[in-house]
């Protein structure tokens, strides 16, 4: 417990727990207008489209909101020093070592993927999936107001993502690991000598494959099986689906492909998590 | 009453002293606030009218607004910071203890700068789902959003180059852990698959980012001179973009 409690009132860790305030009360208040929407059919706020002045009435806006951001941002500053460690040491190593609280959620994937995924491919991906959002996503309903009725999929997918892949594991890498980067419940006892059984073994492993070459060609299977749910879904649903046919054979390859990619940090934190699953397909020249 | 005090108004804003000071009235007429807002530097980044519900707090949550916000304070407290802060092994640390309890405000001047610094992630992360949850990437807005995601990704890696600069062991060991994962860069990174055999780790990407193999002087040096000039520029210049093309593109998105 008091290593969770010297996290929580740790200076730089303010942020997140501003985060942990603001993220429900936002969802909170963006529910209520698209539930409003929802119940009506008309946008909630269908009714305010005249046009009005930006001075005064934007300028008066945009000045009371800096004056309370303002004070909230001098009060933080003036009751929480920010952090000064001491100098720096090449030679000491602390345990564990974490990045800055907005890359944790990268680092606590590096838990379930090597670092070539979870450091490089992975977020390169998460920048190239959000710019294609716009193209790909080509329901023209919901555009300047709050739904949920009219864009179900496109809202569960960005949410999934946001909370739990990104705000929540970056909560889990700030508050719930200590030494050795082992999970620990926030009333636990931060032991630097835990020793973990590493019990994980390979998938193929767990299906009785000894051989390497077969283990290699058995991952490569399972990989190509998992990523090719895409192309059949668009054989089986392609003739009788109108959504497929308007999205597009290139949209709808990015589409799936973007998907599958995010659905595999889940479905790998589960083989992990309950499985003890290692890696996928282990090859000789990297290991999923 | 009413009309003695309007008597007593007229009479002071008929004053000789009153005119000396202010040339002309205050019209109150929808010419006159158009004006205002094409006349001030400052403000003509606005349109003269917008629609009713772009007001609505509801609505934008003022994200935007408060990253933009959040930016120009780090940027005055960030040049401030300049003045006591030498970016070499020797000094930086020393710099910002001596900051801290030598410079008149100097603990406040350090505090103000981190927090506006951590407050812009979190805005800036809160006005991307807030864009999303309102679709108002779709057309025409298509272009502005990836705009748009490219400033998240400036606004990180402002607040990860400076994360280093105090020096101390909370900075130097989150910056070695943030940038270890370039070394596994497929192809550039020496410890990366597909790595061809002359990719080696003083050759590789992570030794571009870091001036070295392991983080030291001639990081801090790099570090300091991409978050104190380059990467604000380019924020600068994006964010120029962002603005503008809120504009062309029709203002904030809204229904109809
Ligand atoms: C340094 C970072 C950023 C700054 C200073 C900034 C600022 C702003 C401001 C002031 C607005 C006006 C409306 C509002 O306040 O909500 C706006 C709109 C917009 N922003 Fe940003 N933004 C930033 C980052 C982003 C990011 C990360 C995205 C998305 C990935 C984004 C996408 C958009 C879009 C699409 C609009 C138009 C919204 C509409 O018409 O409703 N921006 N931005």
């Amino acid at each position: 417990m008091e290593h969770f409690l010297a996290l929580v009132t740790k200076p730089d860790n303010v942020p997140i727990l501003a985060i942990l305030f603001l993220i429900p009360y936002f969802m909170w208040l963006s529910y209520r207008q698209a539930r409003q929407t929802d119940i009506t059919g008309v946008p909630s706020d269908a009714a305010l489209n005249d046009k009005v002045y930006v001075w005064p009435y934007l300028c008066r806006n945009e000045f009371i909101c800096a004056i309370i951001v303002m004070l909230v941002l001098g009060v933080w500053s003036i009751m929480i020093d920010a952090p000064l460690e001491e100098p720096s040491d090449p030679t000491k190593t602390p345990n564990p070592s974490k990045a800055p609280w907005y890359f944790l959620a990268l680092q606590e994937m590096l838990v379930y993927f090597d670092p070539w995924i979870a450091g490089v491919v992975l977020p390169g991906l998460i920048i190239a999936g959000l710019i294609a959002i716009p193209y790909i996503d080509i329901n023209p309903k919901g555009k300047g107001y709050y739904t949920i009725k009219e864009r179900p999929f496109a809202l569960a997918v960005f949410s999934f993502g946001f909370i739990v892949l990104w705000i929540v594991l970056m909560i889990v890498g700030t508050f719930l690991r200590g030494p050795g980067w082992n999970f620990f419940a926030p009333w636990e006892y931060w032991d630097p000598h835990l020793v973990v059984p590493l019990t994980n073994v390979n998938l193929s492993y767990l299906f009785g494959i000894r051989s390497e070459t077969t283990a290699n060609f058995f991952g490569f299977v399972v990989v190509a099986g998992y990523f090719s749910v895409g192309p059949i879904f668009y054989l089986w649903k392609r003739n009788s689906s109108r959504f497929l046919q308007e999205l597009g054979l290139v949209r709808y390859v990015v589409v799936s492909f973007l998907f599958l990619t995010m659905m595999a940090l889940p479905i790998k934190m589960i083989l992990r998590i309950f499985f003890n699953v290692k890696y996928i397909w282990v090859s000789p020249w990297f290991n999923i | 009453m009413n009309e003695e005090r309007k008597g007593l108004k007229e009479k002071i804003t008929n004053s000789d002293i009153w005119r000396s000071i202010f040339r002309h009235g205050y019209e109150d007429t929808g010419r006159r606030y158009t004006l205002q807002i094409l006349q001030n530097v400052w403000l003509h980044l606005h349109p003269p009218r917008v629609s009713r519900h772009a007001l609505n707090f509801r609505f934008t949550w003022c994200m935007g607004g408060i990253t933009f916000l959040m930016f120009l304070v780090t940027a005055v407290t960030g040049v401030l910071l300049m003045f006591y802060y030498r970016p070499t092994a020797e000094y930086a640390f020393r710099d910002v203890q001596y900051l801290e309890f030598d410079i008149p405000f100097g603990m406040l001047l350090r505090n103000m700068h981190r927090w506006a610094a951590h407050g812009m992630v979190i805005s800036v992360m809160l006005h991307m789902f807030r864009v999303f949850l309102t679709g108002s990437y779709k057309k025409p807005r298509e272009f502005n959003w990836a705009v748009g995601v490219i400033l998240l990704l400036v606004t990180f890696f402002l607040s990860f180059t400076g994360y280093l600069l105090p020096w101390d062991q909370l900075a130097f060991w989150a910056v070695t852990v943030g940038t270890n994962m370039a070394r596994a860069t497929p192809v550039l990174g020496h410890e990366g698959p597909f790595a061809p055999q002359d990719i080696t780790q003083s050759n590789d990407v992570r030794f571009a980012l870091l001036a070295g193999t392991i983080v030291g002087p001639s990081t801090l040096l790099r570090f300091y001179i991409l978050h104190c000039v380059a990467v604000p520029l380019l924020a600068s210049v994006l964010m120029a973009l962002h603005f503008w093309r809120v504009r062309k593109d029709g203002g904030i998105s809204g229904p109809l």
